[in-house]
């Protein structure tokens, strides 16, 4: 801990977004950077807790108190080392994590000013990988082979862990690039596509093999190798199905997320199976942060207005007493789509697309109210019996997946991530890429 | 075979002692009565056992009567030809006869004969039922036959005779008490006033003698102890020998080269030392063979209990060399001692280098001279008075019966220092490693450090929270909120082999030293090479040596020292690895191995032998430097060849002040930490920190030093060399067996790990180096201070902490339910309870007492008010309040505006008010708002430690609470000063017991083994309460190494308390409290249990305050607002009373659960049922699973209670003050003005005090108007005359005062001055005691006389004038004046920061008895100053009539440039700026006016 008192002197300082008007006509990354010296200025706020409660709350185990004193006191080599032993990719977590270390930050019980660590690992690793403190390791086989199949960030994790204990390790993906939803859900704004491909780089570098566009059927996995690894994610959106889903101008959120990603890779499409926003009232249903990926992606495209509704009441402001410190609070989040316009409503519920020639105009949707469930499980729901439309041109759905179901698995074959789980945050994804690659360890002692 | 936790090791005593002679050896039996008159007015100095009738033991020592033998018709011949003494045999005939014969035996081989054996008479009516069960047989036997020209030697001729006896019969009821041709002794299990009346001998009027030692004996237990009775053969013994284990290990060690000419073969008397006695009894065993094998009874003494010869004590260069000279033969025996010795011939005391106990003389005109603990146990006309003085630190005094001279100390030592060339001889032999230099150039660098540092265990908090702090501030780190991570042996981790071990520290028995302030006191230097094998003969060639001025040895140094070739030096280097693959057994031999070469390396004459780990590789573990030193030491003891050389290590092992401790601990005479100095290396090459490497190695150093000063004073160490080999620690989780071959001990109190398991950590961490995968990029963070996922398991985690605050905070028992399964449900142990689980015989819940009689069983822990922010201490007390239970001031007082404040009803006042070595705020005022006094012994987080609260942190409301103004520091001492041993916390007790007769009085220890005695010491000094704090408990902030390294669990040290009490008949009488990281239901059952009635929370109560374990209480930066006082912070502070009363009643609820489980209906019903527990399983070959827990749940089958059930006896009904408040009664209720006369008696303690608890009750901190009630005393008073006396009051004492006269003054005046009718000079005599004033916050003290040790300690603001005082004066003084008319002793003023004080310099040398660390000495200059001191010196004359006083200010201008003044630093500063801040508030006024 640099300056035991510096929590007291110096506030949390992010380093915000570009100007709306600059960034909603291109996709680079909205995200600004702090200069060196504030980096370092930040890093010195953490307070180096007897108990990290950030490190307690992050899925992998990141330990900010030990990275951040490295980059408070400039050695950023230490920060990055520090930093990549727990995390294998900081670099996109430092871009997309909803940072639970920084909610249960002390700080942020304190004065709702946490320690800035998302910003602080990317900060870090980018350093690292500009004055090459990102090794290629030069790694001694064991002899074991193993097919890692899906190459999202639980494929990703589990190869990397896997390569660097001496096992042989093929990733296999049925797109053209790995990445998975990294790359075919998270817009280049959030995430630009380079930042994967230099890290695949690395791995490739360092001995795995990656296998695109292999679409495996995981009831007939490869032969010949020693153990598998389930890492598929999940391809199921949750879709809303009420009368006038088969209108036109209706889509899933991911067929506008990966088409949108694809096309800025310069991939082509058939214009009839582009999907454009421009000059159009969008209506995003479903208030998480794939649907707020919508809300940007229909902005840089030219959309007229943007509307998203959410079937769960608002949350509160800053503070919500049902999830108190340091637990993930549930609060009123405003995301840079948000901040780049959009009309957002909560309590809602969706009854009917309408639409006109087989294309959509709107919806009906009607508000709802909530109520306590005696038997203590999920709230009740209550409609309002008022039902209204919104007017709208193109619709996405941004419900949610579905927790996949996997068959019945040979003793060499592990899942992980989101294929095992169901879906949740990439930090999830690559922690649980770890637990499997220490299972295939004990599978193989 | 030891069942239980006790083990009569353990036992301490203390007592009073006196002495009596005539100086010309005029024999009279009135002087016999005389000598146990002094006895009986000492006996509030022995203790009672449970029946109140047993003594701790009574004896004295008298020349033999010869007149009484002939009368009682012994046809004994002359004088001076024949010996005689008592002996105790056993009741049974057969076994009597059977001893009898062996001592005929041995008596007839040398050539003597058993003249007669008397039966003593004696009156065992009078005994107590423990005394009675076990008195022996006494009988006195008379020894005949010398012939004329053994006259000379006949003493000696007894002594190897009673060796040898000793030597043959083994039976415990056989003790022979003297045997002796000049002296008798007569003692036993008795009480001072019962040794009169059990031996009728004492009391015949032709029973006489010239000379008598008596001594009354105060133990902590009640076992049959007859023999362990003094005087024994020379001496008796007032005080404790911290160093025993080491004295008794290294005399044994020296048997072999102890050739005395006069006593012939050693062999026949070996041991010198008698196994299974006191500490007191061995002293006198080694000090017996000394006086035999011819040395003088000084010269003896000189030796084992030399007195502190460093820079910072006036004695001459000769004298330090003899001393030196001795201290290369003979390590101190050191601790608190008076001690009286008389050869029938010569009679004398000594005390210890730090005057720890008080002794006190008086010579009359004819020729008789008295010396005591205390003053006034005899009776003399004033007029007879010739001189009254004080035995002084380290000092001798000697009569010589024969000659009729008195020998004062600086005659006696100059006889000593000159009687051989000592200077000469060290200077030509004696080689001082410092003064050595080598061209050499020695790297400190490791290859792969990183890969060495996991070999050796290093993690990241090592390198980064104690190495780096050390090297570069030159101090210990410090951590906070305790230690809540497993044992050694209950983690599964590998661990590094210190971590088996505590520290152990004094409580209590005796005191812990301030190794800062009293430096003085302190050494480390060193000696190492090969004793020759005739130290008893005085000769150059015995200091043939290297000193060293401390163990720690550099990289070159320890080059340098493998390289003296020179004068005969030659050393080997023995490896201390073993082979990986071959384990435990690998390691057995390894250890063997290792100790056969250092035997052959003893043979070949090596001068020592230096154990090095320096070569692992990669199939060689090291072997644990510790377990390879102690190895080789026990082994060399056992094969009588330690002393012919000395051990040094070089291990990688060692880091930390504790590392360094335990190898000194257990043999090493030095150690060379090189991986540290490798780290530091790297630390400057990688620019981690500023310093270069020489700066950071001196820090290191220094920081070292400063912790094994530490580490020794907590013990009351104060010597290296008596701290070596001293073994002052416990081990918790090693196997009896590697005990037992090891560490020559056996004692194991839970059982644990062997050789096996030892190998098996190496190997692990050996392997987790040298394996080809270990990444070396950093050293990893193992998480010991700051919670790791992947690190050591932490009770206080994310998890816990979280959900015990939104549990509490919501008030949902269901989430609290969440926590207490989260707690207990634990994968892994962390506590020995949770080992535990409990028997099951479920009832109706309804049945079982209420949440409500439950929750009173729960206290909040001593948190002061200056660690916690005054938010978090209200709503402590709140909390507690509206519970009905208790909340703690801690030793911080507590503002009086709090005394009488309520919030919606409830009271502020915390109801249990601390005493602790500070004395912060302890008014009378404080005290008599108390429900409950704690006299804080010894806390958790520092057992044996001082504390230090920064000037920074000391606000306005601080300084209040504290009675000291803001902004200096406050410094708690170590020891309470007024508690040196049991009877003086008896006598504390006995004072606040007075003060307050309301207020249960707690004594507050820490667990540690032999805490249980100590326990029924203090139950037997009538505590109503008893805390036993766990280690692991604390808040705040506190030295690292302690937080670990100190003191045990509190399973084990409640539990050896329990079973100590009961066996003792003691339990019922008073209520037992425990602490430690008590969380959950399941904690509190376990802990009732194990005995405990009570139970305290500290760090539970704060967290659920709101406290997130930041671990950071010492930065004042706590980001939650609860252990902060900067007020930005405490805005943050989101704790209520509120959620503190969900906490306790979710717990009692928990607990009625358990209860209804268990089929009980009240706690009382579980309290101490050790049966009902049973043990969960442990896995296979885990480290737990070697656990061994029968010793600790043994339950003690008597037939008392297992909890509190009667009230203590205090005995208070009858003292003077009963008198005195009644004569006083309309002053004290309408303020009318009283005058009284009184005679007092030093058996008349704490007067004043009852009076003043009244006083103070009525009229709180104001009392009553000035001089309302007025008292006049003659004679001599008890201790602690006018204790916390308040204003209003006025005593007068025309005679003298015992010890802790004025302590706790709280406005009230006291004058002392000598009888009008005396006529020695005023201010040449002592006529108050020691420690006078202690922790005074305002009054008035004027004392014609000279004062003992240690006056005015922590004085906050009492004004006091005396003519001459100890040593130590000042000490911690923090606010108030002292004006001493007349001579100081050493060390003035050291730690004072605040007030002033004023020395007439009369010799113009004050400036070397000052300790100027704190303060700056000025002449009295400025107009005000001067003043200030001739209004003291006139008030002083007013009320004393002082001689003195009135030539001063007759002459004034020229006494007054003969004064100094005395200003703490820090405190002119602070008063500096309060003026800069006035004078700008006046221009600020001026200007806004203008």
């Amino acid at each position: 801990m640099g300056d035991p008192k510096a929590f007291l002197k110096i506030h949390r300082k992010e380093a915000g977004y570009r100007p709306i008007h600059d960034r909603i006509h291109d996709f680079g990354e909205v995200e600004q950077t702090l200069n060196t010296k504030d980096r370092q200025t930040q890093a010195a706020r953490c307070m180096d807790c007897g108990v990290p409660f950030c490190h307690w709350a992050c899925p992998l185990g990141n330990k900010p108190p030990e990275w951040n004193d490295a980059l408070y006191k400039g050695d950023w080599e230490l920060a990055y080392r520090l930093l990549n032993s727990t995390n294998d990719f900081p670099e996109f977590t430092g871009r997309v994590c909803p940072a639970l270390c920084e909610k249960a930050c002390v700080l942020n019980l304190m004065d709702h000013e946490p320690t800035t660590n998302r910003e602080d690992e990317c900060a870090i690793t980018e350093h690292a990988f500009l004055e090459n403190f990102v090794r290629v390791e030069d790694i001694e086989r064991n002899g074991k082979t193993v097919a890692v199949i899906g190459a999202g960030p639980a494929g990703l994790a589990t190869a990397n862990q896997l390569n660097h204990r001496g096992y042989t390790v093929t990733v296999f993906d049925n797109n053209e690039a790995a990445g998975g939803l990294l790359r075919y859900g998270i817009p280049n704004f959030k995430l630009n596509k380079e930042i994967i491909d230099r890290r695949i780089n690395v791995l490739e570098q360092e001995g795995i093999t990656f296998k695109y566009n292999e679409k495996i059927d995981v009831t007939k996995l490869p032969k010949g190798f020693n153990a598998y690894v389930i890492a598929t994610g999940t391809p199921t959106a949750r879709n809303l199905e009420i009368p006038g889903r088969e209108l036109k101008g209706i889509y899933l959120a991911l067929e506008l997320l990966s088409q949108q990603n694809r096309i800025l890779e310069g991939i082509e499409f058939k214009k009839e199976e582009l999907i454009n926003a421009k000059g159009k009232n969008v209506l995003v249903i479903g208030g998480g942060d794939t649907g707020s990926d919508c809300i940007g992606t229909a902005h840089r495209q030219g959309c007229k207005s943007v509307t998203q509704v959410e079937i769960m009441p608002k949350p509160p402001v800053d503070d919500n007493p049902a999830t108190p410190w340091p637990n993930w609070p549930v609060i009123l989040k405003t995301t840079s789509s948000h901040e780049e316009g959009c009309e957002r409503r909560w309590n809602i519920d969706s009854n009917k697309f309408i639409g006109k020639d087989g294309h959509v105009t709107g919806v009906e949707i009607e508000e709802v109210t909530w109520e306590p469930n005696p038997d203590g499980g999920r709230p009740i729901m209550k409609k309002s019996g008022k039902p209204e439309i919104i007017p709208c041109d193109m619709v996405f759905l941004a419900m949610g997946f579905l927790r996949p179901k996997q068959p019945e698995f040979a003793k060499n074959v592990f899942v992980a991530g989101d294929a095992a789980n169901g879906a949740s945050l990439v930090v999830r994804a690559m922690d649980s890429g770890h637990k499997v690659a220490d299972n295939i360890d004990k599978f193989f002692a | 075979m030891i069942n239980g936790l006790y083990n009569a090791e353990y036992e301490h005593d203390a007592c009073g002692v006196g002495m009596v002679v005539n100086i010309h050896g005029n024999k009279s039996h009135e002087l016999v009565d005389n000598a146990l008159k002094v006895l009986e007015n000492m006996r509030h100095r022995g203790a009672e056992g449970a029946d109140n009738k047993t003594g701790d033991g009574a004896g004295i020592l008298l020349q033999i009567p010869h007149e009484f033998i002939l009368l009682q018709g012994i046809p004994v011949p002359e004088k001076g030809k024949y010996g005689t003494g008592l002996v105790f045999f056993p009741k049974d005939k057969q076994k009597q006869t059977a001893i009898l014969s062996i001592m005929i035996e041995e008596i007839e081989r040398e050539g003597l004969s058993l003249m007669h054996l008397r039966d003593v008479p004696t009156s065992p009516e009078c005994l107590g039922d423990a005394a009675l069960k076990n008195e022996p047989a006494i009988k006195q036997i008379f020894i005949t036959g010398v012939t004329d020209d053994k006259v000379d030697t006949f003493e000696r001729i007894l002594y190897i005779i009673r060796k040898k006896v000793e030597k043959r019969v083994d039976d415990q009821d056989f003790y022979i008490c003297s045997l002796s041709n000049k002296n008798i002794i007569y003692k036993g299990m008795l009480s001072s006033l019962q040794l009169r009346q059990y031996f009728p001998d004492l009391t015949n009027s032709y029973f006489t003698s010239g000379l008598a030692l008596v001594h009354s004996r105060f133990s902590t237990n009640t076992f049959p102890t007859w023999s362990l009775a003094q005087p024994f053969r020379l001496l008796c013994h007032n005080g404790e020998i911290n160093t025993i284990r080491g004295n008794r290990g290294w005399m044994k060690a020296r048997e072999t080269v102890l050739n005395s000419i006069a006593l012939g073969d050693t062999k026949q008397i070996t041991p010198i030392v008698q196994p299974g006695m006191s500490d007191s009894a061995s002293l006198d065993n080694v000090f017996e063979f000394f006086v035999m094998s011819g040395l003088s009874l000084p010269h003896a003494m000189a030796i084992m209990v030399p007195e502190s010869f460093n820079d910072k004590n006036p004695i001459s260069e000769d004298l330090k060399a003899f001393y030196e000279y001795h201290s290369i033969l003979m390590e101190p025996w050191d601790g608190p001692a008076a001690l009286l010795f008389s050869d029938g011939r010569y009679a004398g005391g000594m005390l210890d280098r730090n005057g720890l106990r008080p002794a006190r003389y008086t010579i009359t005109k004819n020729d008789m001279m008295v010396v005591a603990s205390e003053v006034g146990v005899m009776d003399f006309d004033p007029t007879q008075i010739a001189e009254k003085g004080r035995l002084q630190p380290g000092k001798i005094l000697l009569i010589d019966t024969q000659e009729g001279k008195i020998y004062y100390d600086g005659e006696i030592k100059q006889k000593l220092a000159s009687a051989h060339p000592y200077r000469q001889w060290l200077s030509t032999n004696r080689i001082q490693l410092e003064k050595l230099k080598s061209g050499r150039k020695i790297s400190n660098s490791i290859d792969e450090l990183v890969r060495h540092e996991i070999n050796f265990g290093f993690g990241k908090e090592d390198v980064d929270n104690t190495i780096v702090p050390m090297c570069v501030s030159g101090q210990e780190p410090t951590a906070a909120m305790g230690n809540d991570t497993p044992l050694a042996v209950i983690s599964e981790r590998p661990q590094v082999f210190f971590n088996y071990f505590r520290q152990q520290f004094a409580q209590v028995t005796n005191p812990a030293i301030d190794s800062i302030r009293e430096v003085l006191v302190m050494s480390l230097s060193e000696y190492i090479g090969r004793v020759g094998t005739n130290i008893l003969t005085p000769d150059e060639s015995n200091c043939k040596m290297v000193r060293l001025p401390h163990p720690i040895l550099t990289n070159t140094e320890l080059d340098i020292l493998c390289n003296i070739r020179y004068k005969g030096f030659n050393t080997v280097k023995l490896p201390i690895i073993f082979e990986c693959e071959k384990g435990g057994e690998g390691l057995r031999e390894a250890l063997m191995d290792l100790c056969k070469k250092a035997e052959k390396s003893v043979d070949d004459g090596f001068n020592y032998i230096i154990l090095s780990d320096r070569d692992i590789d990669e199939t060689h573990a090291a072997i644990p430097s510790l377990l390879a030193v102690s190895a080789v030491h026990h082994y060399l003891i056992s094969v009588g060849k330690r002393v012919q050389t000395a051990l040094i290590v070089e291990s990688g092992e060692i880091r930390e002040t504790m590392h360094a401790a335990l190898l000194l601990g257990y043999g090493a005479s030095a150690f060379c930490p090189y991986m540290t100095f490798a780290i530091l290396d790297d630390l400057v090459k990688r620019g981690a920190i500023q310093e270069n490497y020489n700066t950071a190695e001196t820090n290191y150093i220094k920081a070292v030093k400063k912790g094994l000063f530490k580490i020794m004073a907590k013990m009351g160490i104060s010597t290296i060399r008596s701290y070596r080999g001293a073994k002052i620690f416990e081990s918790i989780g090693l196997s009896e067996n590697l005990l037992k071959d090891y560490f020559g001990t056996s004692v194991s109190t839970i059982g644990g790990i062997g050789l096996e398991t030892i190998a098996r950590d190496a190997v692990r961490m050996h392997d987790a180096a040298f394996s080809k995968k270990t990444h070396t990029d950093f050293l990893p963070n193992i998480g010991l201070f700051h919670y790791r996922r992947d690190g050591i398991d932490h009770a206080w985690n994310p998890e816990t902490i979280s959900k015990l605050q939104i549990s509490t905070r919501l008030g949902s028992y269901k989430k609290f339910k969440e926590f207490t399964a989260a707690v207990d449900g634990k994968a892994d142990p962390i506590f020995i309870r949770d080992f535990f689980d409990f028997k099951r015989n479920p009832i109706d819940i309804n049945k079982v007492e209420s949440v409500e009689d439950i929750v009173k069983r729960f206290v909040t822990g001593a948190m002061s008010f200056g660690a916690i922010s005054k938010e978090a201490h209200e709503a402590m007390a709140l909390a507690m309040n509206k519970l009905g239970a208790r909340s703690n001031t801690g030793e911080g007082g507590e503002d009086n505006d709090r005394f009488h404040a309520t919030v919606d009803g409830v009271s502020l006042s915390s109801k249990t008010k601390q005493i602790a070595s500070g004395r912060f705020g302890v008014t009378t005022e404080y005290l008599v708002n108390a429900e409950e006094i704690q006299i804080k012994v010894a806390q958790g987080a520092k057992p044996g430690e001082g504390g230090q609260l920064p000037g920074f942190k000391v606000n306005e409301i601080i300084a209040k609470t504290r009675h000291s103004i803001p902004g200096i520091s406050l410094i708690s001492p170590p020891p309470h000063h007024d508690i040196y041993s049991i009877e003086d916390l008896a006598q504390l007790i006995f004072d606040l017991k007075n003060v307050n007769s309301k207020a249960a009085i707690s004594v507050k220890l820490v667990a540690e083994s032999g805490v249980g005695t100590i326990a029924a010491g203090v139950a037997k000094a009538k505590a109503d309460l008893i805390v036993i704090s766990g280690a692991e408990g604390g808040t705040g902030a506190s030295p690292a190494s302690s937080m670990r390294f100190a003191g045990i669990s509190p399973e084990i040290g409640l539990s050896e308390t329990q079973q100590t009490l009961v066996r003792n008949g003691l339990r019922g009488q008073v209520r037992l409290q425990t602490d430690g990281q008590l969380k959950t239901g399941r904690d509190i059952i376990n802990m009732a249990l194990l005995g405990a009635e009570e139970f305290g929370f500290g760090t539970t109560a704060l967290i659920v305050l709101g406290c997130v374990m930041m671990r950071k209480c010492n930065l004042n930066t706590c980001p939650m607002g609860v252990a902060t006082q900067d007020p930005e912070l405490r805005k943050h502070f989101i704790g209520k009373a509120e959620y503190l009363v969900n906490y306790f009643t979710f717990l009692a609820q928990e607990v009625r659960e358990y209860l209804a489980e268990m089929g009980f209906t009240k706690m009382t019903d579980i309290i101490g049922h050790t049966e009902l527990i049973t043990l969960k399983k442990t896995e296979k070959n885990s480290k737990a699973s070697m656990l061994d827990f029968s010793r600790l749940l043994t339950k003690e089958e008597g037939n008392t209670s297992l909890y509190h059930t009667t009230n203590q006896i205090h005995n208070i009904d009858s003292v003077k003050d009963v008198e005195i408040i009644k004569a006083s009664a309309n002053a004290i209720e309408n303020q009318e003005e009283v005058s009284l006369d009184y005679a007092i008696k030093n058996t008349d303690r704490a007067v004043g005090t009852m009076l003043s608890g009244l006083i103070a009750k009525k009229y709180g901190e104001a009392g009553l108007p000035t001089d309302t009630i007025n008292i006049k005393f003659k004679g001599s008073a008890g201790q602690s005359f006018g204790a916390f006396l308040v204003k209003g009051v006025n005593f007068r004492l025309e005679g003298e005062t015992n010890d802790y006269f004025g302590k706790g003054l709280s406005g009230g005046r006291i004058s002392v001055l000598p009888s009008s009718r005396s006529n020695f000079n005023a201010e040449d005599n002592i006529i108050a005691g020691n420690t006078g004033l202690y922790g005074a916050t305002s009054g008035e003290l004027y004392i014609n006389g000279r004062v003992g040790e240690r006056f005015g300690v922590r004085n906050s603001g009492a004004i006091a004038v005396l003519e001459g005082a100890g040593d130590h004066c000042c000490e911690y003084m923090t606010g108030g004046r002292v004006v001493v008319l007349g001579e100081t002793g050493r060390n003035f003023a050291a730690g004072m920061s605040g007030g002033v004080a004023y020395v007439w310099d009369k010799k113009h040398d004050f400036d070397y008895f000052c300790n100027m660390d704190m303060v700056e000495i000025n002449l009295v200059e400025s107009s005000s100053d001067q003043k200030e001191l001739h209004e003291l010196i006139r008030q002083h004359y007013l009320y004393t009539g002082s001689k003195l006083a009135r030539t001063m200010l007759d002459d004034w201008n020229l006494y007054v440039g003969e004064f100094i003044q005395v200003v703490p630093i820090e405190y002119k500063r602070v008063l500096q700026e309060e003026q800069v801040k006035k004078l700008q508030q006046k221009i600020a006024d001026m200007q806004r006016d203008y």
